[in-house]
């Protein structure tokens, strides 16, 4: 194997890693209440925002940056769900759908309004440059990027599943009214939801604005293969969307590497349906 | 409505001709345009700084400028002297990025606003469909900035583009090529990378073309969607190939992951040339000026010498963006703003026909231009044939002017520094 194509892999693993890091969020709310955030790109992009304005106000790198995107990003995350999605749960499907959507043009072009539409960059040595082993080139930024992506989505996991705050979450998901009854008090987890599924999604916009650019729009490029990883991986299993992120990464750099940069989305995409046509359900979610 | 408007123009101008004193109500009626540019979306920086460059030449039409006024006709102010004084107000509306939305805004323009010509609309995909709603209802469209070839091959009565297109910009980078080769660069290898939108496959098929007619093949031909979430193979695959000079077609977006990638990847080709658009953006130029010098690029902005259009027209935009000074793209909405203003002025009326008449008879020189071309003139297509482009060079954050040789301001710096 060449040495380009040990590169290309090693790419779209770190890439899949962030694509697992920005999609967490996702599913987790999804995961939480069946309500599918639409507005999660800008949650992503104001994460972005946040540390843009870390590094030029304060001087401060993505290790100050991330902490205070997850406080601010989570307390979005349950200000949306207190006065919003509290409410649009009640009526149909469609409302929930135009609901989050009406959220992420508010925030977006409150993002055009407030910080212009001129293109973010932070600079590259900001995490360290980039390195050399065996031949392959790192960089840095993607590197902490790709590894705090596993290990947020790890954790992630390790919540739900191993810990009481888990399993009464995840209590309200099956059944809510059921879960009341055991004295546990639906809102209140889901709002958890929100607010662990902000945190992360926060980070995750902090730690990509140290290699990608920020601009108000940013969201949008960046939502939809969020939605892809999430639906790829079965929505709701934290570890269904880390699975298919490093797959999805994976797949987009072989692809645009060995047949061209047009076809990778063809490639990727048509992977995507086969799997929902055999698995509909996701590649790790619940029949 | 437009009726009693052209009836108000009329009385005013009639009273203005016959010298009677019209007091303060009877100011004529502003001259609305129509303009289309991407306010959001991925393109909005470029769009915005547009409109702002745009909104200095409204000014000085309306309210005059002495140290513009020997040099430029209309900056006698105020108001346009054909119309009585008429001002100017310009609609702006946002095309969003997409095909749909600018075709829906150039509707929305021509039937709600009553605009009598529009102007617009920075992507050529997008001009390509709103150009057709203003053809469709007889409605003149001044096209500034778009460069795709196709757009004046429609058979169009109503469409005029004052920009440079695709094969002068191919044949500008050609000759610059060749001359760097008679100096003895090396240039044996050429790749070229496009984006997949109407922008990037026009110019990039009109660069393959007159590449392979200067006997200088396109060796490697990249083609990506625009707006990637990532570039890593692509740069991967210049890598492997390593072609001694590199022509990027981008929009912003892109032309950011594209610098940051290279370098994160350390490639770099000897001769780097963009094609305008992403890599001219000022907030490009701002963030990533540092990570691309020596960058080779295509403008129709050189800064002139004190004292004339252009440079006067760039201090005034100055003050307006804070410090900024015009850029390719800004500079070309300008030129096509004054441009349909002066047919405006000229037709004296704001009838469609008219104005489409008076923009057919265009001839502007050399000296009244905001931008670098030779003049404007159109041919039957509706094509400027006197649009130039000059070849500049990024040297610590501005572009300057290299060839060719009458009109540069630097001597090239090769090869290509990059970080």
């Amino acid at each position: 194997m060449s040495m380009t194509l040990v590169q290309v892999i090693v790419s779209g693993l770190l890439l899949g890693a962030v694509y697992a890091l920005f999609s967490s969020g996702l599913t987790l709310i999804w995961g939480m209440m069946n309500v599918v955030n639409f507005a999660h790109g800008d949650f992503v992009m104001l994460g972005m925002y946040t540390a843009v304005v870390v590094w030029t106000a304060l001087g401060g790198g993505p290790f100050a940056a991330a902490p205070i995107a997850a406080i601010l990003i989570a307390t979005l995350g349950i200000a949306s769900y207190f006065l919003l999605v509290r409410h649009i749960m009640r009526g149909p499907m469609l409302a929930q759908i135009l609901g989050t959507f009406g959220l992420a043009l508010f925030l977006r072009y409150s993002a055009f309004w407030y910080f212009g539409a001129d293109f973010k960059t932070l600079p590259d040595t900001l995490v360290g440059g980039s390195f050399v082993i065996a031949g392959i080139r790192f960089e840095g930024a993607r590197v902490l990027a790709g590894v705090s992506g596993l290990a947020i989505t790890l954790l992630l996991h390790v919540i739900l599943t191993r810990t009481m705050v888990g399993s009464r979450m995840l209590a309200v998901s099956e059944d809510a009214t059921a879960a009341q009854l055991m004295g546990i008090r639906p809102q209140r987890m889901q709002a958890l939801a929100w607010g662990m599924a902000g945190a992360a999604t926060g980070i995750a916009g902090a730690l990509i604005a140290t290699f990608f650019y920020t601009s108000p729009t940013v969201g949008e490029t960046l939502a939809i293969l969020a939605f892809v990883t999430v639906s790829f991986g079965g929505f709701g299993s934290v570890l269904g969307a880390l699975v298919a992120g490093l797959i999805i990464g994976v797949v987009e750099s072989l692809s645009a590497y060995l047949i061209g940069p047009v076809y990778k989305d063809v490639v990727v995409y048509l992977l995507f349906v086969l799997v929902l046509w055999f698995r509909p359900q996701g590649l790790m979610g619940k029949a | 409505m437009t009726g009693v408007s052209r009836r108000t123009f009329a009385a005013g101008s009639a009273a203005a001709a016959l010298g009677i004193a019209t007091g303060a109500g009877a100011q004529p009626a502003p001259v609305k345009i129509g303009a289309i540019f991407p306010l959001s979306g991925n393109s909005a920086s470029a769009g915005n700084y547009s409109k702002m460059a745009i909104e200095v030449g409204i000014d000085v039409i309306n309210n005059g400028n002495a140290e513009l006024a020997p040099l430029l006709p209309l900056a006698k102010g105020p108001g346009l002297p054909g119309l009585g004084g008429a001002k100017i107000q310009l609609v702006f509306a946002d095309n969003q990025g997409t095909p749909a939305a600018g075709q829906n805004q150039a509707l929305r323009l021509i039937s709600e606003e009553k605009v009598v010509a529009l102007m617009g609309a920075y992507q050529s995909g997008i001009t390509l469909t709103a150009s057709a709603i203003a053809e469709r209802h007889g409605i003149p469209f001044v096209n500034g900035e778009s460069v795709a070839a196709n757009l004046t091959e429609r058979g169009f009565k109503w469409f005029f583009r004052v920009t440079p297109v695709a094969i002068d910009f191919a044949r500008a980078y050609s000759s610059f090529l060749k001359a760097q080769k008679a100096a003895g660069q090396k240039v044996g290898s050429i790749a070229l990378i496009h984006e997949n939108t109407e922008y990037g496959n026009s110019v990039g098929s009109v660069i393959v073309d007159q590449f392979a007619k200067d006997g200088m093949p396109i060796g490697q031909k990249i083609t990506y969607s625009a707006n990637s979430s990532d570039v890593q193979p692509q740069v991967l695959q210049l890598k492997e190939k390593n072609p001694d000079v590199a022509i990027f077609v981008s929009y912003t977006s892109d032309a950011i992951l594209y610098a940051k990638t290279m370098k994160e990847l350390n490639w770099k080709p000897s001769i780097m040339i963009a094609d305008n658009a992403g890599f001219n953006d000022p907030s490009f130029i701002k963030q990533m000026g540092s990570t691309v010098e020596g960058l080779v690029n295509r403008s129709a902005f050189s800064g002139g010498k004190p004292g004339t259009v252009p440079y006067i027209f760039n201090e005034l935009y100055k003050k307006k963006s804070g410090g900024d000074d015009l850029d390719d793209v800004s500079v070309r909405g300008l030129q096509g703003f004054l441009v349909l203003a002066d047919a405006i002025n000229r037709a004296g009326s704001t009838e469609p026909a008219k104005i489409q008449a008076a923009l057919r008879a265009t001839n502007l020189p050399a000296s009244q231009m905001v931008a670098g071309y030779d003049g404007v003139k159109f041919d039957d297509k509706g094509q400027n044939i006197l649009a130039s482009s000059i070849v500049t060079q990024l040297r610590n954050g501005k572009y300057l002017a290299i060839a060719p040789k009458d009109r540069a301001t630097a001597e090239v710096i090769l090869p290509y520094k990059g970080w």
